[in-house]
């Protein structure tokens, strides 16, 4: 070995050293705590859950059990537990499910109506189970009605009802009075404004697809807008951002040229799919924004992120926009950006608005009712616990509870 | 025939939907509609796909305006198309999962696709910027009070609003900017938030009874009467 090594393989020796003499003396330390728990950790044995009952789960098609249980004295020992279950007196029994520490229930939605089920609960130490007692047998079974939703069956019911009562009372010729909204109003005069310019309306029907309501409301607006488009004869641009989206607005823009007696204006290309991707679709349609420069935008049903990002681009390029949702975390935004904003329940009364049919617009009395049993519910709520609080008057304190229970979804 | 088929359709499937929910035996054809839907949807992406390639071939055929433009995505959209379908690289072959760490597709969506997205994303906040300044000029008596309430907010989710008025004996403490900025968002602002909900649901019940009564046909481009 050459000279120059002999000072590195010094300090080696010595480095080696020191590290073994601090590793033996924390293996002391370690063997001296062992015994003064008072057991070695390799006999340990914690006690398992106890107490394992298992039932049907309530108001449901019987593919629910709900098991609980006693949790361990040694709980938080263990890394989990593990729900087992064997089917039809079966001794087999398979894991169907697992919660952590702390927790004492598990619904398992797996099971079939009519079978019998027996549960016990794992729980892991270690790399071990240890087994909990079996639970008693249960045979999940099919309710047919779900009682824990009374009150919203009896809350829609009334809504519902009044609904039904005003369409058919203003079937019936009785004038009903609707408050004016600003922003369809201005849905005319905004298709007027690109006429006068000649330049393209752009029309977003949000990038939900066709089984969110918004996009409904949004497609049934469009409707409206493309008759009035097919009027002036001007050009509407519609990017999507769902397939089945692009098959319905064709078909209602269409319909719409149809009944305008112009069928022969009418183009394929004035709805086109981009893409089913959020950011995607926002670039693109900022792209189409900034090139055509469209005189009018419509932002008209479900919307995220992208909300502000559409909304100022098209305020950038002097567009009148009209934006409509029921997404209220986006409501600021298209307030601040647009000309306009449908704010939440304007956006689906819009088409009984500009319809002006008696039957649709008795369907938007009927929501009144709807606003009035919440703001009695609230009034009464408010000041019943107010009272019970300040006073401890225990009848008021009962009408709270009546009060909860009759808005609170159970399931 | 061709307006009274979906309102029919429409009717079924919406009362069933709603007994589903009441009902628990009904629950299954609740899902299976919602299966179908799913099932309809996959199909339609057909549709919109071969869209997209006709109207952009047929703007790089004609030499429209911006056509360059379209290039970018007919190639785009034909080599992720090819990278997922032929799951080109892939360690595990043919039979691997698509997005397998290494295949083409997955590199493709983490080094391009992503980073695209979340640019685009990034964007938001120089617009949020721009909308601010526009929504928070004090013009009037509620732009005003739009102004003062954002800056109380923004103050107090920074640690200048607790230094500028830790000095407020605990007694006031509500007057502590942070105090201030919770109040105003779990008192006024969710208020307002509740009964918007509130007329959200209302409306989506009107909306709803309206399309199964048949009485709202907009959306398959008729006039109602």
């Amino acid at each position: 070995m050459p000279d120059y090594f002999k000072p590195f393989r010094f300090i080696s020796i010595f480095t080696i050293s020191i590290i073994l003499i601090f590793s033996f003396s924390f293996l002391a330390i370690g063997q001296d705590t062992e015994e003064e728990i008072g057991y070695s950790i390799n006999d340990f044995s914690p006690a398992a859950a106890t107490d394992v009952v298992a039932i049907d789960h309530v108001y449901d098609r019987g593919d629910g059990v709900d098991v609980t249980w006693t949790l361990s004295a040694d709980d938080n020992k263990f890394s989990e537990y593990l729900i087992f279950r064997s089917e039809n007196g079966s001794s087999d029994f398979v894991e169907v499910g697992l919660v952590l520490p702390g927790f004492n229930s598990y619904t398992d939605k797996s099971v079939e109506s009519g079978q019998s089920y027996i549960y016990k609960i794992g729980a892991v130490y270690d790399g071990k189970i240890v087994e909990s007692e079996l639970s008693n047998i249960v045979v999940p079974d099919t309710e047919f009605i779900n009682w824990n939703l009374l009150n919203l069956f009896i809350i829609g019911l009334l809504i519902a009802g009044a609904v039904i009562y005003f369409i058919a009372h203003a079937k019936a010729g009785k004038k009903l009075f609707i408050r004016k909204i600003a922003g369809l109003d201005a849905v005319d005069e905004a298709i007027g404004r690109a006429t006068e310019m000649g330049r393209p309306i752009l029309f977003i029907p949000g990038i939900n697809d066709m089984d969110d309501v918004q996009t409904i409301a949004g497609i049934t607006l469009l409707g409206r807008v493309a008759k009035v488009v097919a009027d002036y004869d001007i050009k509407i641009n519609m990017p999507v951002a769902r397939s089945l989206v692009m098959t319905t607005a064709r078909e209602t823009i269409r319909e719409a040229y149809i009944s305008a007696g112009r069928p022969d204006a009418y183009n394929d290309d004035m709805v086109r799919y981009i893409t089913d991707e959020q950011f995607g679709y926002v670039a693109a349609v900022d792209g189409i924004m900034v090139r055509e420069k469209p005189a009018t935008c419509f932002y008209l049903g479900a919307f995220f992120a992208e909300s502000l990002i559409l909304a100022e681009t098209g305020n950038s390029i002097g567009a009148i926009q009209i934006a409509g949702t029921a997404m209220p975390a986006q409501l600021p935004f298209f307030v601040a950006a647009c000309d306009y904003t449908l704010i939440g329940e304007e956006l689906f009364a819009a088409s009984a608005y500009l319809s002006g049919e008696p039957k649709q617009l008795g369907s938007l009395k009927g929501q009144d009712v709807g606003k009035l049993i919440a703001m009695i519910a609230i009034l009464l709520g408010v000041i019943s616990v107010t009272i019970s609080d300040a006073w401890g008057v225990t009848f008021f304190d009962s009408l709270y509870d009546i009060m909860r229970s009759m808005f609170t979804i159970r399931n | 025939m061709k307006k009274q088929v979906p309102v029919v359709i429409t009717f079924i499937v919406g009362t069933v939907l709603i007994l589903s929910v009441f009902f628990p035996p009904a629950e299954r054809l609740g899902e299976d509609f919602s299966i179908f839907f799913d099932i309809i949807a996959v199909f339609a992406f057909f549709l919109g796909g071969g869209n997209l390639i006709r109207i952009h071939t047929s703007k790089i055929y004609n030499k429209r305006q911006d056509w360059g433009f379209s290039v970018v995505t007919i190639c785009g959209f034909g080599l992720m198309l090819m990278a997922g379908l032929f799951k080109l690289w892939n360690p595990g072959g043919i039979a691997a999962d698509v997005a397998a760490t290494g295949s083409l597709f997955q590199l493709m969506y983490d080094w391009i696709f992503n980073p695209l997205g979340a640019s685009m994303y990034a964007l938001l906040a120089f617009y949020v910027a721009s909308a601010s300044y526009r929504a928070f000029r004090a013009k009037n008596i509620d732009a005003t009070i739009l102004l003062i309430a954002a800056f109380v907010i923004l103050l107090g989710r920074t640690p200048l609003g607790m230094y500028a008025t830790s000095w407020i004996p605990e007694s006031f403490s509500i007057m502590q900017i942070p105090n201030l900025a919770i109040w105003i968002m779990v008192s006024p602002n969710l208020a307002g938030q509740r009964a918007i909900m509130i007329g959200i649901a209302l409306g989506v019940v009107s909306m709803s009874l309206r399309l199964i009564l048949g009485v709202e046909r907009t959306y398959l481009g008729v006039d109602n009467d």
